[in-house]
């Protein structure tokens, strides 16, 4: 069986999700790979809901959320890109491949960039291939 | 006297400082005797493990179990305990979320055991000879307990009724809960965090808090610090905005900043990733590369958000490279 990624998306209310929407009301094509969860703002996603994802068996997890200086409350989204920044260092401490979480910001009118955001990340997830959590790679052992 | 109150007290992976924790009620100790019989104490009493053997079921009204899980002995004593307790307290952060012990989980076995008995620092061990779990001497054959690759909570083994934090806990709080117990007044619901606030250590702290911004952190050793000021607002890496309260900011109130003994907040799985949510959200930057630098600055990140909780955490443990399992 080949291997079809699971990936979580936290998408933000007001640009990344409508960005979605457009995506497929625009009956664009793109892999099916990402569950969308509807966030307030991608200041709101904590980096427990990345951990928990991937603990879950997601093998990616992406974040969405609107261009720098557009976010609805002002700042959510810088606040997004620096726990992530963050967050990319402390799964390498963890020993996980800090590719298999993404943070992309995509406008309420960027159907074709939410698309193709999907697309590429879909395809960087598969090469990685399923996510193993530490504690399951050390039963395997 | 039979109807003293039966009380056990355990440890395995600590330091020893949770039965320090336990005498520091001081003088009580004595009402604490007065009330109660301890049946099994390796630290202070003779009693052995074939002494807890031969007890009926649920013979202990209480016992406090400190100290994480990372040999087959303290798995076989949690079970075994559990086994004959009524009431089974997980005591001190190595009991509720692995504590000091558990960053071992950034390594395995044989890194740890590398580390202690290899040819390292002021070991002198030329063949290398480690632990076994079975070995033949003259007289027959000497067993020893399995060491674990991961170090475990004791919620991870067994069923644990109430849960007393800190590292350790303060004797406020121990005196507070063995005087619930001596009273027997009700317990509160199962599963619950005793001898301990709900809220965060910021909200016991002391120090004056305005705008956090930071630019840059720093060790505490390598700044002169405003004692009055919160330390975070300084650039000096503090676990209050993701600990739990109950110690009244004793660390704070003498001029050291929060390690996060207290484990996670209320409602909060991940200790660490609170803090790195805290941590992120107040460095003063929204230019990406500026951040990366300012963030490059800390020297550990798991050591800092987890260093009482990885094995409380999501992950649990690192993930070790394949051709490091196999190097020796």
């Amino acid at each position: 069986m080949t291997f079809e990624p699971k990936i979580v998306g936290f998408l933000c209310n007001w640009c990344s999700y409508t960005g979605a929407d457009l995506a497929g009301t625009a009956r664009m094509k793109y892999p099916p790979n990402v569950r969308v969860i509807r966030v307030m703002c991608s200041g709101r996603v904590d980096p427990t809901f990345v951990l928990k994802a991937l603990e879950s068996g997601a093998d990616g997890v992406l974040i969405c959320g609107c261009h720098p200086g557009d976010c609805h409350y002002q700042e959510g989204n810088y606040k997004a890109m620096r726990r992530y920044l963050l967050l990319e260092r402390l799964l390498a401490d963890f020993g996980i491949e800090p590719e298999r979480v993404k943070l992309e910001w995509v406008s309420a009118s960027e159907g074709e960039r939410y698309a193709q955001v999907v697309k590429e990340f879909t395809e960087q997830i598969r090469e990685l291939g399923p996510f193993v959590s530490p504690m399951k790679a050390m039963a395997s052992k | 006297m039979a109807d003293k109150l039966k009380l056990a007290f355990y440890w395995a992976a600590s330091c020893g400082g949770c039965e320090m924790a336990v005498l520091e009620i001081h003088e009580k100790i004595l009402t604490l005797a007065e009330y109660a019989d301890i049946l099994f104490w390796p630290v202070a009493i003779d009693a052995k493990y074939k002494d807890v053997e031969a007890m009926p079921d649920k013979h202990i009204d209480v016992c406090l179990y400190n100290g994480a899980v990372r040999t087959s002995e303290a798995e076989h004593i949690a079970k075994l305990l559990r086994q004959k307790s009524k009431v089974l307290v997980a005591y001190g952060s190595c009991a509720i979320e692995g504590g000091i012990p558990a960053l071992a989980n950034m390594s395995n076995r044989e890194g740890v055991f590398k580390r202690a008995y290899g040819n390292e620092y002021s070991t002198d061990n030329p063949q290398y000879v480690t632990p076994q779990t079975k070995t033949k001497v003259k007289e027959g054959e000497l067993e020893l307990p399995e060491f674990y690759d991961t170090v475990y909570t004791l919620a991870d083994v067994v069923d644990v009724d109430y849960f007393i934090p800190g590292c350790p806990p303060v004797p406020e709080q121990t005196w507070a809960v063995l005087e619930l117990i001596i009273e027997g007044k009700p317990l509160p619901p199962k599963g619950s965090y005793i001898g301990c606030g709900d809220k965060t250590v910021c909200d016991e702290c002391p120090r004056k808090k305005n705008v956090k911004k930071i630019t840059k952190f720093h060790r505490i050793y390598e700044v002169e610090h405003d004692p009055e000021i919160c330390f975070l607002e300084q650039g000096i890496f503090c676990a209050g905005p993701a600990t739990r309260s109950g110690c009244d900011a004793r660390c704070l109130r003498a001029n050291m900043p929060c390690r996060g003994c207290y484990g996670a907040a209320e409602g909060v799985i991940d200790q660490g990733a609170k803090m790195l949510s805290a941590l992120a959200s107040v460095i003063d930057s929204n230019d990406p590369e500026e951040v990366k630098k300012i963030i490059s600055e800390l020297p550990d990140t798991i050591g800092y958000f987890y260093r009482f909780s990885l094995s409380h955490s999501l992950m649990k443990r690192v993930k070790i490279p394949e051709e490091k399992k196999v190097a020796s």
